[in-house]
């Protein structure tokens, strides 16, 4: 019976989701109130419906349902509890489920959180939501039903696959989601704008929150996905240029670009057509993601779906979707206009500057990973574009654009003469090249490498100082606090996600630099050594686990002869799928990690025999992940800004008004 | 300065930097290419000694051997038609079995011994590399495709 609610539920929310697509957009065109109004509880209905079928899905797999084939497919009746709730959307189809939820989601919030938007580009936004629901539903029922019934039912589940059982991979689509699935708000607030001939610095205040808090969820979802990559694949990367993870590179890259032509945007109203091309171009490759990951296309553990037909519907899709909304561009971006004017050297430049940067990098990306495809689907042969590439692209392009970063946020808008702004971060600059030269002799190698890396965090940390700096002196408040308590929480949430990409940086910077990894045989009681440290390996011991059987090893870890941990290195095969996987054993600094891992039984006894050994050292590794999250945290904290909610209060105050308020504010 | 020639150049400027950047990634697409080849098409010679290329199929049963005391292993990648002999130095991937897909880079020495510097065997026990998967469709039907790849190699 809850298979069948569900999938009815679902129908339901297609025909809502219709509803919500055609009929408030139309209300706005022929200036119908009435019509107008159904935006909003369309949004809710829809969002109810669709909680019920994902609710009905999860239902199923908890109960271990297997005559619904996803879940036969995707569990097993020995996986414990918390992996059946994440295998919901551990399938193609759950995970689709998901992403409508996720969208119906945002829709809800929009409806919810914009009382004080315009009712026509309320209505307008609401519908471009649903119109992107519609393609979604059509294709979860036509092609992906997760409530497929299998006759006669499957006595057992075939299992989640053993590399999903893990708490990252309980997290990391759902954050993921949320942030791709968020931008569709951009997406739908940049179209209602090419519609609606409107665009100025309101709505650029408008559609930043979303934006924002969409690309703040969508690096933890990556960066979840990097830590995952790290500790279960077992041998110590955390970033693979794997066309899956491309896919979700691609959106952060344009969505970091238009997060700060938004910026622009509602502070000074230039950039408009290029904000909403970024809008546009950000949600598209959101869609491209899914389709990459999600049509079989590519060969990654992501692609589970091998059915042509899907990759056929989601293709046409994004044909309908991109080529749509770039028509609609190139036919009413004259009506939104270029805005005004700005000198050579001045924040806006930099800016734009710093966009173009992040918009080819993505674009090298791009061809990165689509090229392959290209030939491969014309049969012009096979080829793979490897790591070599993508280093070679990026630290050139993203040097200087985390050079700007430094200096734009000092920079002043509209003009900033050269000599003024070379007086202002003189001192930043000399002590992070003096710096930068010095710290590698200290960490124990100089390469150029190492020093232009930790240059570029150091120079990212001066000059926020510098920045910091200057405002409170400006500032007319008396007393520290008080001058601290005058600048927003936005100029704040801007500082502290620049500090994390410093901290990100420093990560990758000193774990490329100094990083060394030993793939050695070992028989049980041999030991080798790794910088300060002595590995001793005292075998393995079988045993069982909740639905696996492990091999555990025991490595005794030394320094300076002093037994500092004991860390033990997994092998399991998992009943079900009879699949291998391999555990890292890991120990967690601030200053870096020790990785063990183990290979493979070099002898016929796997148990007393030689084993091949992975012993690896990561400093400070884990700096690239936390900085991550201090680039969210500072997304949130940017989002959080009265400003925002202020516009929220005064849901009658007139437009013109609420931006004298933040014009006043500035 | 008057507006116009400001504008003109942004645009001159802007192009300039977009050019550069495009030629720049361009090149560092094209040197950094790895091509696939087939043991049928290494066989008939025609992947390249030297420059890195990929080589898939199945692991010859009965073929891996491992050298007493190091990670040295050698085995055979075979398409069914033919076969290739591949050493490599390290720990092979979980799925890594013999019978089963694969997917090795590497050089081709002029022993004609394929010297891997990373294999991959993939995620899914079901579940073979679609480039070993060609390459065995490719030598039942077999045929040897002249690729355009490797056309535009041997115009070089």
């Amino acid at each position: 019976m809850i298979p069948e609610l569900g999938h009815f539920a679902l129908i339901l929310a297609l025909l809502v989701a219709l509803a919500q697509a055609i009929l408030p957009l139309v209300g706005a065109a022929f200036d119908q109130p009435r019509l107008m109004a159904l935006a909003r509880p369309a949004a809710r209905a829809q969002f109810l419906l669709v909680a019920l079928a994902f609710g009905c899905l999860a239902a199923s797999f908890v109960a271990n349902d297997f005559s619904v084939q996803n879940v036969a497919s995707n569990s097993n009746s020995e996986l414990p509890l918390h992996y059946r709730v994440a295998a919901t959307w551990g399938s193609h189809e759950g995970s689709l489920l998901l992403w409508t939820l996720m969208l119906s989601g945002w829709t809800l919030a929009v409806s919810i959180f914009s009382r004080n938007l315009p009712q026509a580009l309320l209505a307008r936004v609401v519908s471009v939501m649903g119109l992107v629901s519609v393609g979604f539903l059509l294709f979860l029922l036509f092609t992906s039903n997760p409530f497929e019934r299998l006759l006669p039912p499957a006595p057992e589940g075939r299992d989640l696959n053993p590399l999903l059982q893990d708490p990252g991979m309980v997290f990391h689509p759902p954050l993921l989601y949320m942030g791709y699935v968020g931008f569709s708000v951009a997406f739908s607030f940049a179209i209602a704008a090419l519609i609606g001939g409107r665009l100025d610095a309101t709505w650029a205040r408008w559609s930043r929150p979303w934006t924002t808090v969409a690309w703040a969820f969508l690096t933890v979802g990556i960066a979840l996905g990097s830590g995952w990559a790290y500790y279960t694949l077992g041998w110590g990367g955390w970033w693979f240029w794997d066309p899956v993870e491309n896919a979700s590179f691609m959106p952060w890259l344009t969505g970091t670009a238009l997060i700060h032509s938004l910026a622009v945007t509602e502070k000074r109203g230039v950039f408009r057509s290029w904000t909403v091309l970024l809008a546009i171009l950000a949600f598209s490759l959101s869609l491209l993601g899914t389709f990459l990951v999600r049509s079989g296309v590519l060969t990654s553990v992501h692609a589970f779906a091998t059915d042509p037909a899907r990759g056929i519907f989601i293709l046409a899709f994004l044909a309908l979707v991109i080529g749509g909304s770039l028509t609609l561009f190139a036919w009413r971006a004259g009506a939104v206009g270029l805005g005004g004017g700005f000198e050579l050297i001045s924040r806006e430049s930099s800016l734009l500057a710093n966009n173009i940067l992040l918009v080819v990098a993505m674009a090298s990306v791009l061809l990165g990973t689509l090229y392959p495809l290209f030939l491969d689907a014309l049969n012009l042969g096979k080829i793979s574009v490897g790591l070599p590439y993508f280093d070679a692209v990026f630290y050139p392009l993203l040097a200087p654009a985390v050079f700007l970063m430094g200096v734009g946020p000092v920079t002043r808008w509209r003009n900033a003469p050269l000599p003024e702004l070379a007086a202002r971060l003189k001192w930043a600059l000399a002590v992070a090249i003096v710096t930068a030269l010095l710290l590698p002799w200290v960490l124990g190698r100089w390469t150029p490498l190492i020093a232009l890396g930790l240059f570029l965090a150091l120079w990212i940390v001066t000059s926020t100082i510098v920045n910091l700096r200057q405002r409170l002196q400006s500032s007319h408040r008396r007393g520290l606090l008080a001058k601290l308590a005058a600048n927003s929480t936005s100029y704040y949430g801007m500082l502290l996600a620049h500090l994390g990409v410093a901290v990100f940086i420093v990560g990758v910077t000193l774990v490329k630099g100094y990083e060394s990894e030993q793939d050695v045989r070992l028989d049980t009681g041999g030991s080798v050594t790794a910088g300060a440290y002595e590995f001793r390996f005292l075998g393995v011991t079988p045993g069982p686990g909740p639905n696996y059987r492990a091999l555990t090893g025991t490595v005794e870890v030394r320094k300076d002869g002093q037994l500092i941990e004991t860390l033990r290195p997994e092998k399991r095969i998992y009943n079900a799928s009879g699949q291998p996987m391999t555990i890292a054993a890991i120990s967690t600094g601030i200053l870096g990690d020790r990785y063990v891992s183990l290979g493979e039984p070099l002898a016929n006894d796997d148990v007393r025999g030689a084993w091949g050994v992975r012993i690896y050292l990561k400093p400070f590794v884990d700096w690239i992940w936390v900085g991550a999250f201090i680039m969210a945290l500072g997304g949130f904290l940017a989002v959080s800004d009265r400003r925002y909610r202020l516009a929220v209060r005064r849901r009658d105050a007139p437009a013109s008004d609420a931006a004298a308020s933040v014009a006043a504010a500035e | 300065m008057k507006p116009r020639t400001r504008r003109l150049g942004w645009i001159l400027g802007g192009l300039a930097v977009l050019g550069v950047a495009a030629a720049m990634v361009l090149n560092a697409f094209r040197s950094n290419l790895v091509f696939f080849y087939t043991p049928t098409q290494i066989a008939a010679k025609e992947a390249p000694q030297g420059r890195p290329f990929r080589v898939g199929g199945l692991v010859e049963s009965g073929s891996l051997t491992r050298e007493p005391n190091t990670l040295i292993v050698h085995f055979r990648v075979t398409d069914t038609a033919k076969t290739i002999p591949v050493t490599y130095t390290g720990l092979l991937p979980d799925l890594f079995k013999e019978g089963k897909g694969v997917v090795a880079q590497g050089t081709l020495g002029a022993d004609g011994i394929f010297h891997a510097s990373e294999v991959l065997a993939k995620h899914d026990e079901n579940y073979m590399p679609p480039a070993a998967a060609d390459a065995v469709k490719q030598a039942h039907e077999g045929m040897t495709m002249k690729s355009l790849v490797q056309t535009q190699e041997g115009g070089r």
